[in-house]
Order: C-alpha cells, then sequence, then structure tokens
C-alpha cells in the first residue's frame, strides 16, 4: 500500500486517538505540575440560624484576578509526585533510615496511603489474572466438551459475571457476605464463631475481594480461550490421541501451546484491567481495609467540597506508568516474536 | 428525579399544591415576567417536598425544573461556573455553601430579600459580611435515637452524655437485653469524619489554631475523642466498619440496636408507620446529642440547609428563581408537613421527630465549620481515621496521620505555605 493511501486510510483514527487519548492523558500530565494559588484569606463576620461568629474566607475577588492570570494554578513542579499523598519520598526515606527490622518497614509503609493502595493493587494483579485466566480456560475445556445443545445455555451461565455490572455483582456478594447473608451466616455455622465477619476483617476482606476479581474476569478468558479452541487442529489432537497421548497430555502440549499468543493477549487485557481496580472496594465498603490507586484518585475528585486536581492528576500519571511497567515484559515478547517473523 | 411542569401538566401542578399547600392555588407565586428556574438539590424528602411546591410557580412564561440527587456537591460546581449557568437555584448545607462561596458562584440577595422576602424571618438569613449570601429554611444534625422500652428494661435513664452512654451500653449488654447496644455512622469516608467532628465540636477545643489554616487536633481533646470513638466499637456489631448513615436506619429498624446518634433528618422515617417495624418505632424516642469529657454542650455539629441564587444568571432568572423558592419554603409548605424536618420557617411547631435538633441548638452545640480549608480537614479524616477505627493503630498515630494528610492537602489547596 503507498504510504499516502496508508495515511488516509489510518487518519480517522489517529485522529479519534490523539482527541480522545493523547490530549486528555496530556491535560493530566499539566495539570499534576500544579496546586492552587495561595488562597488569600479575609476574616468576615457571618449570620446564621444559630447566631453570628466571625469566619474566615476566601477573598473571592483577589483569587478570581489571581485565577484569570494563570488557570492552572500554582505551578508546583513535582511537589505533587513526591508529597505523602502520593510517592512520600521524605516519609519513605525516614522508615528506611529509622527502623526496627522489616516488619516495621512494611507496617509503616502501609500507613502511607499511596503504598497501602498500590499493595492491594499489586497484589489484585497478580492474583486474580493468573486465576482468572486458569478458570477460564478450565471452563472454556469443558463447555467445548459437553453436547451441542447444552453448549448455548451453558455459554450464557458462564457468561453473567461479566454481564452483570461490576458494581452491581460487587454489591451482590457483598450482601451475600454480611452476617444475615447466606455466606456470610454458613461461614459462621462452619466455623463455630458467631462473630466472624468477612467485612471486619483486613484479610478476610482482600480475600474476597480477590474472590470476587476471579469470579467477574473469568469469562474474559474463557470467551478468548472458547473461540481460540475452535481453531485447535483436529488433525493434530487425532495424531496425539494415536500416540497415545492423555487428555491431559493433549491438552498440555497440544492445546495450550497452539493457545499461548491468545493468552498473551488476555494476559495483557486483563493485567491493564486489573490494575485500575475500582468498582469492588465500593461496592464492599472496603475502604477500610483495601484501597486502590484508582481509588485514590476517586477520593481526590469526589469526596470533598472541593476537587484537588493537581493531586489526582499525580496519581493517574503514576497509574499509567504502573500500567506501563507491568505490561513491559508482555509488550517486549510480542516485539520479539513480531521481529522473528519479520526476519 | 427530574419535575418538568408546562402549561400542559398544569392540571397536574394544581392538585400538587393543593396537596402540599393546604388549597393555596398555583398563581399564588405571583412571578410577573418571563424567567427560567432551574433547582439542584440533595434528595431527601423535605427538599423534594420544597422542590415540587417551587414546581407549582410556573406558568406560560416562567419553567421551573428541579434535578434533587445525593451527588448535589459534586455537580454544582462546574453546573454554577458555566456561564450562564447550569441551575439557577443551588440548594446546599454549611458544607457544600463553601466551594460556591470560595469561588464566587453564588450572588448577594439583599435586594431580592427587601423586595420578595416579606415571609422570611431574620434568623433564617445566612449573612457573610453583611450580605445575605443563603436563605435557610430547616435546620439538621445528628443526635441521639434511642429505645426507650430496652432503657426501662435494662433500668438506665435516658444517656447525655458519651460516658453515660457507654455505662447504659454495658448494662443493656449485661443482661442480655441486647448483643451490640451501641451503633454509629464510622464507615470509613464522609460519615466516619463527621463523627469526629460532632465528637470534637462537643468538647468546645478548636479545630484550627486561630485566625490561621494551621491544624490543632493533635491535643487532649482530639485523643479523648479518638478514645470514646474506640470504646463505642466494642459494643458494635463487628460489621460497623461498613454502616454509613444509611444503612444504621435499617439496622435500627431491624431491631438490633439501642442508641445510637443518627440525623435528625431521618427520624422520621425511624417511626413512619408506613416503613418501620411497629415495635421498634414504637420504642423509639429522640433526645439532643450527648455531651462528652464532661463538656456542657451536645456534640455534634448544627447544620441549616437552605437555598442560594447563582451568580452567572439573569437578573430576570435570579427574580423568578427567588420567588419560586420563597413559595417552596413558604409558612404554608411547613404548615403542611410539620413532621418531615426542623423547619426554621414562621410559624413552625415543633412536632416529635425535632426534639433532637432543637435540643442540640438550644443546648448550645456548634454549627459545623464553615473555614475554607474544612473540607481538606474532612477528607484528611476519613482516609486516616479508617486504620484506627479499625483498631489497626493508636490515637497518637492516627492525630499525626491526619495532621501530614491535611497539611499536603492544604499546601495543595494554597491554604498553607
Amino acid at each position: 500500500m503507498p504510504h499516502r493511501a496508508f495515511f488516509a486510510f489510518i487518519f480517522p483514527s489517529l485522529l479519534a486517538m490523539v482527541l480522545f487519548i493523547t490530549l486528555p492523558i496530556f491535560s493530566v500530565l499539566v495539570q499534576s505540575f500544579y496546586v492552587e494559588h495561595d488562597a488569600i484569606l479575609t476574616t468576615v463576620e457571618s449570620c446564621g440560624p444559630f447566631g453570628c461568629d466571625s469566619e474566615t474566607k476566601v477573598d473571592t475577588e483577589a483569587m478570581a484576578k489571581l485565577r484569570a492570570d494563570a488557570p492552572l494554578g500554582k505551578f508546583a513542579g513535582f511537589s505533587n509526585y513526591l508529597n505523602r499523598n502520593h510517592l512520600a519520598v521524605a516519609e519513605v526515606g525516614a522508615i528506611f533510615s529509622d527502623n526496627n527490622g522489616i516488619g516495621d518497614i512494611g507496617a509503616r509503609l502501609m500507613n502511607l496511603p499511596f503504598y497501602r493502595a498500590l499493595a492491594f493493587t499489586l497484589a489484585y494483579c497478580f492474583f486474580v489474572t493468573p486465576l482468572a485466566m486458569a478458570l477460564g480456560f478450565a471452563v472454556a475445556l469443558a463447555v467445548n466438551t459437553i453436547p451441542k445443545l447444552l453448549r448455548g445455555p451453558t455459554i450464557f451461565v458462564s457468561l453473567l459475571p461479566m454481564i452483570i455490572t461490576p458494581l452491581v455483582g460487587s454489591l451482590i456478594l457483598s450482601w451475600m457476605f454480611n452476617p444475615a447473608g447466606i455466606l456470610g451466616a454458613g461461614l459462621q455455622h462452619l466455623t463455630g464463631d458467631p462473630t466472624l465477619s468477612l467485612r471486619a476483617s483486613p484479610a478476610l476482606t482482600w480475600a474476597v475481594l480477590l474472590l470476587y476479581g476471579v469470579w467477574t474476569n473469568g469469562p474474559f478468558s474463557f470467551v478468548v480461550f472458547y473461540a481460540g479452541l475452535q481453531s485447535v487442529p483436529q488433525d493434530t489432537l487425532e495424531s496425539a490421541k494415536m500416540d497415545g497421548a492423555t487428555r491431559w497430555q493433549s491438552v498440555r502440549f497440544v492445546i495450550i501451546p497452539h493457545l499461548m499468543p491468545l493468552a498473551t493477549f488476555v494476559a495483557l487485557v486483563q493485567l491493564m484491567d486489573n490494575f485500575r481496580v475500582f468498582e469492588p472496594i465500593v461496592g464492599f465498603s472496603a475502604e477500610a481495609n483495601a484501597t486502590s490507586l484508582s481509588w485514590l484518585v476517586y477520593n481526590d475528585l469526589v469526596s470533598q467540597d472541593s476537587a484537588q486536581f493537581g493531586s489526582a492528576g499525580a496519581t493517574s500519571v503514576i497509574t499509567i506508568i504502573g500500567v506501563l511497567i507491568l505490561l513491559a515484559p508482555v509488550l517486549l515478547r510480542t516485539w520479539r516474536d513480531f521481529n522473528r517473523k519479520v526476519v | 428525579m427530574k419535575i418538568r411542569m408546562t402549561k400542559a401538566l398544569m392540571a397536574g401542578a394544581v392538585s400538587v399544591a393543593a396537596l402540599l399547600s393546604g388549597g393555596a392555588a398555583w398563581a399564588d407565586c405571583g412571578i410577573t415576567g418571563a424567567g427560567s428556574v432551574r433547582i439542584l438539590s440533595n434528595d431527601f424528602e423535605a427538599l423534594r417536598i420544597v422542590n415540587d411546591v417551587a414546581a407549582t410557580c410556573a406558568t406560560a412564561t416562567v419553567t421551573v425544573t428541579a434535578n434533587a440527587t445525593a451527588e448535589h456537591k459534586n455537580i454544582q460546581g462546574p453546573a454554577l461556573t458555566a456561564n450562564p449557568a447550569e441551575y439557577t437555584v443551588a440548594v446546599v448545607a454549611n458544607n457544600s455553601i463553601v466551594p460556591l462561596l470560595n469561588d464566587g458562584l453564588i450572588r448577594p440577595l439583599d435586594d431580592l430579600v427587601a423586595k420578595y422576602g416579606a415571609s422570611l424571618q431574620p434568623n433564617q438569613l445566612i449573612k457573610i459580611d453583611g450580605k445575605v449570601m443563603a436563605i435557610a429554611f430547616m435546620g439538621n444534625g445528628q443526635h441521639l435515637f434511642y429505645r426507650k422500652d430496652i432503657l426501662e428494661k435494662a433500668g438506665v435513664a435516658v444517656p447525655t452524655s458519651y460516658e453515660d452512654m457507654l455505662a447504659a451500653a454495658q448494662v443493656i449488654k449485661d443482661k442480655g437485653l441486647m448483643e451490640y447496644p451501641l451503633a454509629a455512622a464510622d464507615k470509613p469516608g464522609w460519615d466516619l469524619a463527621a463523627e469526629f467532628v460532632n465528637m470534637y465540636l462537643g468538647t468546645g477545643t478548636n479545630l484550627f489554631a486561630d485566625g490561621s489554616a494551621e491544624l490543632a487536633i493533635d491535643n487532649d481533646s482530639g485523643r479523648k475523642v479518638l478514645e470514646t470513638m474506640r470504646a463505642m466499637t466494642t459494643f458494635m456489631n463487628p460489621d460497623y466498619l461498613t454502616y454509613d448513615a444509611t444503612e444504621l436506619n435499617k439496622v435500627w429498624d431491624a431491631g438490633k440496636v439501642a442508641m445510637m446518634n443518627q440525623w435528625g433528618s431521618l427520624a422520621a422515617a425511624a417511626i413512619d408507620p408506613a416503613t418501620a417495624s411497629a415495635e421498634v418505632a414504637a420504642g423509639t424516642a429522640f433526645a439532643a446529642a450527648p455531651t462528652i469529657n464532661g463538656g456542657t454542650i451536645p456534640a455534634a455539629a448544627l447544620w441549616w440547609d437552605g437555598f442560594t441564587i447563582a451568580s452567572h444568571i439573569s437578573d430576570e432568572d435570579a427574580a423568578a428563581s427567588f420567588q419560586a423558592m420563597v413559595k417552596g419554603i413558604s409558612p404554608e409548605t411547613v404548615a403542611a408537613n410539620p413532621g418531615v424536618a426542623t423547619w426554621l420557617v414562621a410559624g413552625y411547631e415543633p412536632g416529635p421527630t425535632a426534639v433532637g435538633v432543637i435540643g442540640n441548638a438550644k443546648g448550645g452545640a456548634k454549627p459545623y465549620p464553615m473555614q475554607p480549608y474544612m473540607g481538606l480537614l474532612h477528607t484528611a479524616l476519613q482516609t486516616e481515621l479508617a486504620d484506627f477505627i479499625a483498631g489497626k493503630e493508636d490515637a497518637d498515630q492516627a492525630l499525626a496521620d491526619v495532621k501530614s494528610a491535611y497539611d499536603t492537602a492544604a499546601k495543595e489547596g494554597g491554604f498553607l505555605k
């Protein structure tokens, strides 16, 4: 294809990508280097139904002038990235220079909001991604062997966790794990501990969130692997059978190698998705025991009277960098495979 | 919830007006000229009623729309920054008015009050630096909900302090009347921070150093408040970390709690024969919030809800909006709906559900602070107290964490150097 035609062909999607992906990310990046202007405060008399009091108030007119001159705020360099609510460089330095062993370091790092969120985010990524893929693969193998008549309904049921909105799914599960719900009450009965509550214990909260992650992410792997299974060469499978391979051996040596490129793709998508885990934390009301990077952004933007755009921007940029680091091995591998094929 | 009143719906509007304002006709608003009234408010019963009545002011030339949503706080800033503003009226409370004031998004109302505010009382006018910036119409606040039947069985008096409350909980538990007699909105988030602020205000100590944004909670009062919050959790369902205010009413209705501090605006729902369980409703009574640490004032913030008018709209729309809202909060509206809120409007006779909020106000409770950096403290509290209330760290550590989180945010917000 001549370069001109290729460019004309790709231009619309390129434009859309710049408009809807690159520019917003660039604006977030710029915003993350700014903080609010220094507030100009005045003390005024304010009166209400409960009496009068002197109140501190922002001098609106003076601030309006400042904002008109520099609408982005005050340039702050990397301070949004380095302060306690993000990378906490000073605090981390203090922790490492003066501590009582590994346990102390861990506990004190987990007391910093960013590292607490990062810990759960990474745990979620690395636990949920492989297990959800394994679950999806197992379901795909099973569905592939059942009679054609039953396949439609089975596929539909297997896809349910993906069809349900994540927030709703986590709310449903969260209610089932309530001590009055079927799973919560069942667990109390099984363990004989009437005070056991999955939502009160940090370890159990993590366990339920991870379990939820596997449940909700499984179907995506299932769909992709099931499609992949339809393309497994029957000749190879049959010759493996003739050579006396067991079912497990044909899965291990024929099916899995065949699906490997697909697995790379699924791992890529799932890692990206799981790094942005957010809904289950809100759905399970798990903020006390588990937070994620996306939740930090949400907290900066939504749960206060005035949004902290600089702080949210910094967390977003760190999240993007995190995704890139996570994907680096997979991307490198794809790149190498691609080069090999070309040669 | 969106309500749109046009001429075609006028028949419905008349019947709503008749229902809500005791027969007063819709034409009574008397808005002359044209205008567009667009209301943004929180979503609870009293506000829905006010919006509905305001909507009856719609005429051939005046349109009235209302959006009652729990997300109002997140919408109001961007919506009122636009020019012309997306909404002409923002219904706010002590805390949500602050960002609007900070950014100059609402207009002074003195002219409008002089022209159309004959039915307003002086204490409804929220004056900031001598200018009326909002019209308050209801008071709110967290106060004591208690089960008089359970307290009688236990043989304890209605607690007036947190210390009494803990002692009473011990008796109830010891006598086997209830396993978890207490509950509080301890879910990490807005509610948990509000619990701290309530109790801290009750100690009479200031949250900030005088005249500056410097935080001042790292003191004995702060430690006492945290200690009390922790002591309360020992009498709570182990799931207390997931209870917010809405959840509290459900737990209350299930009859599993004997005492809790809960919003006055939810008192009516707790004894409403249509929705509440009959046995629990019969035993439920209300009182002012308890005091703390030998203090003399109820340990709960006083809140008001009121309406403001956007800056970036035409004077004509502002006049129409003001008149429609004055109609919405008129004494007739209040007379027709005395039970749904603690109204601040003329002619309001407090009913049984208003006892708590009025008790708080009479007891000298402090209003929720309106400092421009209070929102940042509230946020720092909501994330940093989570570990403490879950029992994972001590009070000193929690206070230090709150301070460093607040300092970081206040520097980003331009309030601290």
